[in-house]
């Protein structure tokens, strides 16, 4: 996609995100199942930009989301910090969390440095369950403020996730289609090559590792508003990461357009499956489409497309 | 005249094997270097600390007046030492354009230059190597030779004063041994100082306008190519005669 058309899309998706949530005949469960579905969008076009333009398989998104639903939590019980203010100390907060753990495990490779981003998701759970400030083990309810211009909280959340989405995806790309992108796809490829043509890895690592943790931080920071509650149980849960990954491989990961596609799909999915079935059935309906994908198209659906308009 | 590489006293052990001993050796500005012996004798070993691959346990490398042991592979890229691999090591998601834009990206412009510039100039480079057919073809569908002189060419986008080649004609054909020193020879001409490792002896000793052979991490002798033919150490090593 041409860098005009992307900017025309973009456009396009920014004035629906938000002009949606003003129409007042929509129903308000959209929002509330939409604001979910553009969650997983924010999260894995994060998670994309360190496992599938580095190939370094992250498991700790669910500690990087947390950590910026809790900062937003601190910031609004602390100076009852506005929204916009939340977002941008959960994504500043989750990013230095992002660098301080990439400088410490990016030396690793492969499930090493899968496992070890697994642990930061347990440290980061314990120490909020140890943190009575932020509610502890128990939680803290949340009183939302007042909302203007939008008729429910939950429809500008919506609105301001569209718009975190758009902002996550030009970032993605950018990131993608520059040097940058080319750099990480080359240590993907050979880390030793890539160091003998000048990429410097360690660097661009902890780059990837910042941007994705700062996007996953934002994604996580409106989370306590939207369920006026939080708890470190469901707020560190894993679910997060079946999310994020299972979109990014099911979209693809080879392109910045794959963890969009693969988050509308899924999300939507589960949230039908919530609806009609059971919210259990949830993880099963990810499991089989990833086993599905992993088997019959492991280049995603984007680098489906891509094959089959080759030929 | 200061060497343009100055290796003095580098060792590398790997647990208890040692790789390298006090390997000592100077190599000049525009030199053509054959580096010899035989499986196991420590060549790899000492290119990948020349290269920064490896970090060697003591000693120094100096390269243009500058020691470069403590600096990664990329710095050491960037002051102007470039390898080509001995397995190749294309980066297999991109295409063959996109391999040499990676060097001119991050070492020529380092993120200064607009992408269509960079693509001519990589462009230029792949017919320079015989690849201008093949700029837009996968890496990972090149043949052997292609393979090669891929390495070659992202290796030259990089634009060194001091090429590795790591056994670059292994497993090609006599006319493909042909294609890789010819470039190899027009490199060199272009004021490239080259360090040749190579098993086919005829290419090395064509090439190389002297030679050093290792065993067991030791150097055995240095000369010419015709005095290192002759050498006993040399034959014993190869032959263990």
């Amino acid at each position: 996609m041409s860098g005009r058309n992307f900017w025309i899309g973009a456009v396009a998706v920014l004035v629906l995100g938000v002009g949606l949530p003003l129409a007042p005949v929509i129903n308000e469960y959209f929002f509330y199942a939409g604001y979910m579905v553009l969650t997983f969008v924010v999260l894995a076009t994060a998670w994309n930009i360190l496992g599938g333009y580095a190939g370094y398989v992250n498991f700790g998104p669910p500690a990087f989301f947390g950590v910026g639903a809790y900062a937003a939590v601190l910031l609004f019980k602390w100076v009852q910090a506005p929204l916009a203010a939340q977002i941008a100390g959960g994504a500043a907060i989750a990013g230095l969390l992002g660098f301080g753990v990439g400088l410490l495990t990016l030396r690793l490779r492969g499930i090493f440095f899968a496992i070890a981003t697994v642990a930061v998701v347990f440290i980061m759970e314990t120490l909020m369950i140890n943190w009575r400030y932020v509610g502890g083990a128990t939680g803290l309810q949340l009183l939302r403020p007042p909302v203007e211009l939008f008729d429910s909280y939950t429809r500008m959340l919506f609105a301001v996730m569209a718009l975190m989405s758009v902002a996550a995806v030009s970032i993605a790309r950018y990131i993608q289609v520059s040097w940058i992108g080319r750099g990480l796809r080359a240590l993907r490829d050979s880390e030793e090559a890539a160091e003998s043509s000048g990429v410097p890895t360690l660097k661009l690592k902890l780059f990837a590792c910042t941007v994705s943790g700062a996007l996953m931080g934002a994604a996580g920071a409106p989370m306590p508003m939207y369920l006026s509650f939080i708890e470190p149980a469901s707020t560190f849960n894993l679910s997060y990461t079946i999310g994020a990954l299972g979109s990014a491989i099911i979209g693809g990961m080879s392109h910045w357009l794959g963890p969009i596609v693969g988050a509308i799909l899924l999300g939507t999915l589960q949230q039908v499956v919530t609806v009609t079935i059971s919210s259990e059935m949830n993880v099963l309906v990810v499991g089989v489409l990833l086993v599905l994908f992993v088997v019959a198209a492991p280049e995603g659906i984007v680098g489906l497309f891509k094959r089959i308009f080759k030929k | 005249m200061n060497p343009l590489l100055k290796i003095q006293n580098v060792s590398k052990t790997f647990g208890g094997f040692v790789a390298l001993s006090s390997v000592s050796l100077e190599i000049a500005q525009g030199e053509r270097f054959g580096l010899i012996g035989p499986n196991g004798s420590g060549k790899t070993t000492l290119i990948s600390c020349v290269s920064g691959a490896l970090r060697n346990e003591s000693g120094s490398i100096v390269f243009d007046g500058e020691e470069v042991s403590r600096l990664a592979a990329y710095q050491r890229t960037r002051r102007g030492i470039a390898r080509s691999f001995q397995i190749p090591r294309p980066f297999r998601s991109m295409s063959v354009l996109e391999n040499l834009m990676v060097p001119l990206e991050y070492v020529v412009h380092k993120g200064s230059l607009h992408v269509s510039d960079t693509r001519s100039e990589a462009l230029v480079l792949l017919k320079q190597m015989g690849l201008g057919g093949k700029a837009e073809t996968p890496s990972h569908q090149l043949s052997q030779v292609e393979l090669r002189k891929l390495e070659l060419a992202r290796a030259m986008a990089a634009r060194p004063r001091l090429l590795i080649s790591d056994e670059a004609m292994a497993g090609l054909s006599g006319s493909e041994v042909e294609e890789v020193l010819k470039i190899l020879f027009d490199l060199n001409a272009r004021g490239i100082t080259i360090i040749m490792i190579e098993h086919i002896m005829q290419a090395v000793m064509r090439f190389s306008q002297r030679v050093v052979c290792l065993d067991a991490g030791k150097i055995i002798c240095e000369g010419t190519p015709a005095e290192i033919m002759k050498h006993a150490e040399v034959q014993r090593a190869y032959l263990g005669a």
